[in-house]
């Protein structure tokens, strides 16, 4: 990891490079501040992702999914590894610095209720950033909100209309807006649409969709709902306790998957049509706590197919297996 | 997918049918809303109503009723008979001597309510009336520049301390502890004694005595205001205004203290109340604001000059004390008509 950390070999392909990233939060300090035991919420986490792609991360609750994604937008403080957007090293960038940075990378959040500052109108969420950041002349500033509402899905006269009177679904309208109106590259989506019912979900994804080939916005689409991502990611990363246990495109990974874990977790969505028997593989336990997670591969407390004496002992390899299809499985090696 | 039909539908007829719809629709911000339900609790329009009728009293009151002045006495003079008995024993029987001295002195003190002075004047010979009004006027002003200073300095100090947390929260927190440890009253003693020493004109102490209230005041607001940014610090719109860049300073005062707001109004009039209520019992005490001026508070104290007062002149005394009684039952009636109008729980 030393070793990579002074080669600045960025792939100039790739908007964003994640490489080894960690983040641990303390659990329990000594006295003096010393960090005793510690949860490790991201682990080891490398990928790459090209402007104008969408990347799914998929994985159980508590996986990690949120907070790769704050760790990568510097809410967070990293633990090491690198973060790198647009060929800059934004790993170690004070947080004036990062201000610059933060009108290219934006979120939308999970939560469209406690997301909006509750004492402002729709106007004036939307127009601080723009006038923050200077994106648009202060004279023209009204008529670029009124643009983007409009843009996405949001009629004119919400101007002056305050977060409590909408619904969900229009909150996260209002929610992708703010997100958009600095012009980002790229957008990290906390699970939009988990907090909406399906129908509404549909139109968000479906606007999501839309604005990514209006405005060329690249995509980090985290989810928990498969049938969510497969719509709309080009790649997908899976998670599980912290770690990318795989990652590859969207046909790769749905018509092969490598790892037991997403094995496991595809055949666990359901089918429209009643004939078709599922072959639901059923995992046993829970997931392990994350403060102390398990020796050698961190599934093989419930992987099926875990081979004793070498799964609990040695953390599995993550090999590329061609096609830029990823995975960490010892099982893989065998073959 | 009935957004996308919707979406169409919206585009096509944007210039035409958006403006009869807007009309239907009334806007109905948080602050409208909240005046609405303050002015349907019947207490809270009492308690306004009482503390507008002494701002009126104390501010523009002297400016239309100028027969006396704060400290102007009455000298039109004042006849006073004492009746001295005296008894002598001659042969044995008892004589009573009764004399009747007839005294005329300078000052018209100790008048009964008139058509000349409305309320009687007190034991010096000035106006209860006029000075009630001036007094409210001390009272006022003094309790609404402490409040003011408090609130200043708890929101700065709370706001940093909920802010940043940390060390700097821990030693503004424990600040606090010290400062609300200390007794009030007695480290006032002192302090009115070093005043008194060293001369100070008796118009500026009350000045100097409500930086002090301030001083040992402001804890419990910056307690309330860092308990508040506490919470309000991890809401998720306070992640998404770090993640929109944004600065610290428009994070605090932008974002973080127009929330804190409700609470802070209610605490700010709740403790105008107390602080009426403090500078009252400091003049009382004679700390505060001293003769020739008035004051609510050294109104009251007159009767610790005289008995008889106490007894026989309730005018002199008894008006002040229901000045105190309206101030503070109005400024907490208004606080509480604004803790009810303000709880986002209660919605309509």
């Amino acid at each position: 990891m030393a070793e990579e950390k002074t080669t600045q070999q960025f792939d100039p392909e790739a908007i964003l490079e994640v490489r080894n990233l960690r983040k641990c939060f303390p659990i329990k300090k000594t006295f003096t501040g010393k960090v005793k035991q510690e949860l490790i919420a991201v682990d080891n986490v490398s990928f790459k992702l090209k402007a104008g792609e969408t990347l799914g991360i998929v994985g159980e609750s508590g996986c990690g999914k949120t907070t790769l994604g704050r760790t990568i937008l510097k809410l967070h403080e990293s633990n090491g590894g690198q973060i790198i957007f647009e060929g800059k090293d934004i790993t170690n960038l004070k947080s004036s610095e990062m201000r610059e940075i933060r009108k290219k990378m934006q979120i939308i959040f999970q939560d469209p209720y406690s997301s909006l500052p509750p004492r402002s109108t729709v106007g004036g969420i939307l127009s601080e950033p723009v006038e923050v950041h200077n994106i648009v002349p202060k004279s023209q500033v009204k008529d670029y909100v009124l643009d983007l509402m409009d843009k996405c899905g949001l009629r004119d006269y919400y101007y002056e209309r305050y977060p409590h009177e909408f619904s969900g679904g229009q909150r996260q309208r209002i929610c992708i807006a703010r997100a958009l109106s600095v012009n980002p590259k790229l957008v990290i989506c906390d699970e939009p649409v988990s907090a909406l019912d399906v129908s509404i979900q549909a139109q968000i994804i479906n606007l999501l969709k839309k604005l990514q080939q209006d405005m060329n916005l690249t995509y980090l689409f985290i989810s928990h709902d498969l049938s969510v991502v497969k719509f709309i990611s080009d790649k997908i990363g899976v998670m599980y306790l912290g770690s990318m246990v795989e990652f590859g495109t969207k046909e790769d990974i749905f018509a092969n998957p490598l790892h037991p874990y997403t094995e496991a977790l595809f055949s666990a969505i359901p089918q429209p049509d009643p004939d078709i028997k599922m072959n639901r593989i059923i995992l046993k336990g829970d997931i392990p706590s994350p403060a102390n997670p398990p020796k050698g591969c961190r599934f093989h407390t419930r992987c099926p197919k875990a081979i004793a004496g070498l799964c609990d002992e040695v953390t599995p390899e993550y090999r590329d297996f061609g096609n830029g299809h990823c995975a960490a499985c010892h099982l893989l090696n065998k073959d | 997918m009935e957004e996308i039909t919707k979406n169409e539908v919206m585009e096509d007829t944007a210039e035409t049918e958006e403006v009869p719809h807007e009309k239907t629709v009334r806007l109905m911000s948080p602050t409208r809303m909240v005046v609405r339900r303050f002015f349907r609790s019947k207490l809270s329009i009492i308690g306004l109503i009482m503390v507008v009728s002494l701002f009126l009293f104390s501010f523009v009151g002297p400016l239309v009723y100028t027969e006396w002045g704060e400290i102007e006495l009455d000298e039109s003079g004042k006849t006073e008979y004492s009746i001295s008995e005296t008894t002598y024993t001659v042969n044995g029987e008892e004589y009573t001597v009764r004399q009747t001295t007839e005294k005329t002195l300078k000052d018209n003190f100790l008048a009964p309510p008139s058509k000349e002075h409305i309320l009687g004047t007190d034991n010096e010979g000035y106006d209860i009336f006029v000075r009630l009004m001036y007094g409210g006027r001390i009272s006022l002003i003094v309790s609404f520049i402490a409040v003011f200073l408090i609130t200043i300095l708890g929101v700065i100090l709370g706001g940093i301390a909920g802010f940043f947390g940390g060390a700097i929260d821990n030693i503004i927190m424990r600040l606090c502890d010290i400062l609300i440890c200390l007794p009030g009253v007695p480290i006032l003693l002192i302090i009115s004694t070093i005043l008194d020493a060293s001369g100070i004109d008796a118009k500026y102490r009350i000045y100097l005595l409500m930086i002090y209230l301030t001083f040992i005041s402001w804890p419990g607001t910056a307690r309330l205001v860092r308990g508040q940014i506490l919470s309000l610090r991890e809401q998720e719109y306070m992640v998404a205004a770090e993640a929109m860049g944004y600065s610290t300073s428009r994070k605090i005062f932008k974002h973080l203290v127009p929330n804190v707001m409700p609470q802070l109004i209610v605490q700010m009039s709740l403790s105008l109340g107390s602080m009426i209520l403090y500078e009252a019992t400091l003049s009382y005490l004679n700390l505060g604001v001293k003769a020739p001026y008035a004051a609510w508070g050294t109104m009251i104290n007159i009767i610790s000059t005289n008995q008889d007062i106490l007894q026989n002149h309730l005018n002199v005394w008894v008006p002040a004390g229901i000045c105190i009684v309206i101030a503070v039952l109005g400024f907490n009636f208004i606080g509480d008509g604004l803790r009810d109008a303000l709880d986002p729980k209660a919605r309509r």
